[in-house]
């Protein structure tokens, strides 16, 4: 009797970056939810818009290069990139950003690069710094929190912000505001204190209205992620570790005119980029060592862009940056081999 | 005891053992063809001691050792020899190479054995010579041959510890689990003879702690011998465990340096059934023309344990377990993570050989759908020797074999683990097996090259040394020409001539 022959081992795989994909839009759940209890149905177009165009986009760069359209869509990278965007847009931002943003992730920053695997920055915040420094205003006007909106705002509202049917110019400024960060960054610059800052009411008790209890549930999310050991500790433990003990420094020297380290982690998005932005294997170190080294530098260059840089959220841009020190930190932390010194 | 925890391996690989494992050994019957390669050891091939035609025994020698690392071969049972010629053998090449076939007469008469009741009377030169003309190799599935092992190691270095390998760590194969079931005092009194051989310190058995079983029967057959140097060991079901490097990490807390062998820091490591088989030669005087071989799997009908003489086709093994089922996709040699898929049924199984896995569909993969590294670490993590695997793929795929050579491809041993947890399903172990081989050409025509160059630039400067003598040696000669000048020699010597002939004319008148 003849048989087929391969090459061992013969088990089959345990894993597959579907799976992983997978678990990774599962543990975004949760924030998304949280997203839309605090700051209403906005998001959800945000991540309508983001999904389709990036799946659109992966599938034409596909064609374009010549690559099975089929495995590399259903791998669902495509779809986690475009969510992770869609969270760190503004929920009001007119339906262009996220349909530019789509494109600029998948095109430039993924296909251009050489697609999955190859790509050396983090494609969704590739496209949040390039939305960023070319829209600026449509990117710092974020939406109240429902719990300062006492009427609420009605999905036939938002469908006219978005789709920018209504330019109703009143309307959107009595319902937007800044960031609890880009409100702490301008309010420090006029010299107020901490204290003053925070009475205002978008602030509340840990960091800001509505958005910790959005970091608090990527939190929850990225606690599943280290369960299922979709990824390791290192980097979020790194970057939130780097972020807390820098800023924790400052706050000790100057309290008064220093947010809190508490205000840091669950002000802005240090917990989503900690747990879902950062630990993209592909643009990260891929040693133990040098994925923590790796989460301690975006955490600490955080915190510089924050205070002393020209934006009030740096993630995005010290992600972008820490990319490119990936491989001089691989290079460094390379394993001790089993019989070597 | 205190144990210590190599890197990575797979916790969670399905064992499979159930299939097997409470099954008792059973004796195969004698084939009616038994085929010998004469290499199933690692070394030299071995050189054929018989013609086509000749009567052979049980345990009559065919084929001798061929220099210091090969082995003997004995026949498994009485019978004639009917070819020696290429026959296909078990390598992951399915190449044919020389064999011996022997068609048995059914009388399975035997050479008369040279028993020994007592070892101790036995000189360490001696035993050698028993344990390497018994035809003694690494059963576990490595082939080295046993007594360059004992015999090297016991008299350059100090051995301190023993460490009998009897972690099965591969799914499916329980042979030497029913080995240490059933003849653990053979065993035990095996370690003796080695721990006598060795001068070593203690013996150290490992076996995994999903048969806790077969552990209460070594300790029952170590208490029996009472022999305090010999103990046994619970270590942790994780794949591969059962490899020599991580066994010895385990139970010791010691790693074999990079390169080296465990005898460099003071250990031994052996296969429980290669220790059977040295108490089999030593006291039974019987050289090994038989072993136990796990045959399991969904593809055959009852799995089972049994003593097969070492030569019977896989055919033979699977009509003992009531022939193929319909699930039969795939045959391997070994475990499904370290063993290789044979072509077909007609070849041999050999004393490497542990199990025979007639796998189904589901059991053994045929083809990976490989996607894009993601670079997500997995395979570092999983890693039982500490590599980089996702690295060393980088470096084999883009042919930067140096730079892989650098990062020590040559440590991975293949175990396959990074490949079974890779979400990008990559067939990594074969990329790093690809690219150790064209390292090892590569080495070698480098080597080849050097040699090439060292013996030109030898010439090169054997040419100018006898060129610079050759105008050192006129250059002198020039040098004394021209102290006397040539014209005074000329007439010294013309007068010199013109006064002879003067001298002779003279005494003629």
């Amino acid at each position: 009797m003849h048989f087929l022959t391969s090459n061992s081992p013969f088990i089959a795989p345990q894993n597959s970056i579907q799976k992983m994909m997978l678990w990774l839009l599962i543990a975004l759940t949760p924030g998304i939810f949280t997203m839309i209890w605090q700051f209403g149905y906005g998001v959800l177009f945000n991540i309508i818009i983001c999904v389709s165009s990036a799946i659109a986009a992966e599938a034409l760069m596909l064609y374009l290069r010549g690559r099975p359209i089929v495995p590399f869509i259903s791998d669902l990278s495509a779809v986690v990139t475009a969510l992770l965007l869609a969270l760190a847009l503004p929920t009001i931002a007119p339906w262009w950003i996220p349909f530019i943003g789509a494109f600029i992730a998948i095109v430039i920053a993924k296909h251009l690069y050489g697609g999955l695997g190859y790509n050396p920055f983090n494609p969704a915040m590739v496209a949040f710094a390039v939305l960023m420094i070319s829209f600026p205003k449509s990117m710092t006007v974020w939406i109240l929190p429902n719990a300062l909106l006492p009427n609420g705002l009605s999905f036939s509202d938002i469908f006219a912000i978005v789709l920018n049917t209504q330019p109703n110019n009143d309307l959107v400024d009595a319902i937007t505001a800044a960031t609890p960060l880009d409100e702490m960054k301008t309010q420090l610059g006029l010299n107020q204190t901490t204290e003053e800052i925070k009475s205002a009411s978008i602030f509340s008790s840990l960091a800001g209205q509505g958005w910790q209890w959005v970091s608090i549930a990527y939190l929850l999310g990225g606690t599943l992620l280290l369960f299922k050991k979709i990824i390791s500790w290192h980097i979020p433990v790194g970057l939130l570790s780097g972020l807390f003990v820098i800023s924790a420094l400052f706050y000790l020297f100057e309290p008064g005119i220093t947010p809190s380290p508490i205000f840091h982690l669950l002000g802005g998005g240090a917990i989503l980029g900690a747990f879902f932005i950062a630990t993209d294997p592909v643009t990260a170190a891929t040693t133990l060592k040098g994925r923590f080294i790796y989460g301690v530098l975006i955490g600490v260059l955080t915190y510089i862009i924050r205070t002393w840089g020209g934006f009030p959220e740096g993630i995005a841009f010290a992600v972008i940056l820490i990319n490119m020190a990936v491989p001089l930190i691989d290079h460094y932390t390379q394993t001790r081999v089993y019989g070597h010194k | 005891m205190k144990l210590w925890r190599f890197n990575g391996g797979l916790p969670s690989l399905a064992e499979h053992k159930n299939e097997s494992v409470n099954l008792p050994i059973e004796h195969a019957p004698v084939p009616a063809k038994l085929v010998y390669p004469l290499r199933q050891h690692i070394g030299n091939a071995a050189t054929s001691l018989v013609c086509v035609g000749d009567k052979v025994l049980r345990g009559q020698k065919i084929a001798a050792a061929r220099g210091l690392i090969s082995a003997p071969i004995h026949a498994g049972s009485s019978g004639v020899v009917t070819d020696i010629s290429d026959h296909l053998i078990p390598h992951p090449s399915g190449f044919s190479a020389p064999c011996i076939s022997i068609e048995t007469d059914g009388l399975d008469d035997e050479i008369a054995p040279v028993p020994h009741s007592s070892f101790q009377q036995l000189s360490i030169p001696e035993l050698i010579t028993i344990i390497r003309d018994a035809g003694i190799v690494g059963l576990g599935g490595a082939a080295f041959p046993t007594a360059i092992k004992l015999d090297n190691q016991s008299k350059t270095r100090n051995i301190e510890t023993l460490i009998l390998n009897g972690a099965e760590c591969e799914p499916y194969i329980s042979c030497d689990d029913r080995l240490l079931k059933e003849r653990a005092d053979r065993v035990v009194e095996g370690i003796e003879i080695l721990l006598h051989l060795l001068g070593a310190k203690r013996a150290i058995l490992a076996i995994e702690d999903n048969v806790p079983d077969t552990f209460k029967s070594i300790q029952s057959a170590i208490a029996v011998n009472n022999n305090h140097a010999i103990s046994a060991a619970q270590i942790p079901t994780i794949y591969p465990t059962g490899g020599e490097k991580q066994l010895i990490k385990t139970l010791t807390g010691k790693e074999v340096p990079s390169g080296g062998i465990p005898a460099d820091i003071g250990i031994v490591s052996i296969n429980v059934g290669t220790v059977h088989a040295i108490q089999q030669a030593v006291i039974e005087g019987r050289a090994l023309t038989s072993r136990i071989i796990t045959v399991t799997g969904e593809g055959v009908n009852t799995p089972r344990n049994l003593e097969v003489r070492i030569g019977t086709p896989i055919s033979t093994l699977v009509d003992v377990c009531n022939g193929y089922t319909k699930l039969a996709e795939r045959l391997i040699m070994g475990g499904p993570m370290m063993g290789f898929a044979l072509l077909n049924d007609e070849i041999p199984v050999v004393k490497a050989s542990n199990c025979i896995l007639v796998a189904s569909k589901h059991e053994a993969i045929t083809d990976k759908k490989a996607m894009p590294c993601i670079r997500c670490g997995l395979c570092a993590s999983a890693c039982p020797t500490n590599l980089l695997p996702q690295q060393l793929y980088w470096f084999s795929r883009s042919e930067q074999l140096t730079k892989a050579e650098d990062i020590n491809l040559f440590d991975c041993i293949e175990c396959g683990c990074c490949d079974v947890v890779c979400p990008s399903h990559i067939p990594l172990t074969q990329h790093f097996r690809y690219a150790k081989s064209a390292l090892k050409v590569q080495n070698h025509e480098k080597h080849l090259s050097d040699i090439a160059r060292d013996r030109f630039e030898a010439r090169d400067a054997r040419l100018a040394r006898d060129q610079a003598e050759r105008a050192e040696r006129l250059r002198k000669k020039k040098a004394v020409l021209k102290e006397k000048p040539a014209k005074e020699e000329l007439d010294a010597a013309i007068n010199r001539s013109k006064a002879k002939k003067q001298i002779a004319s003279e005494s003629k008148g």
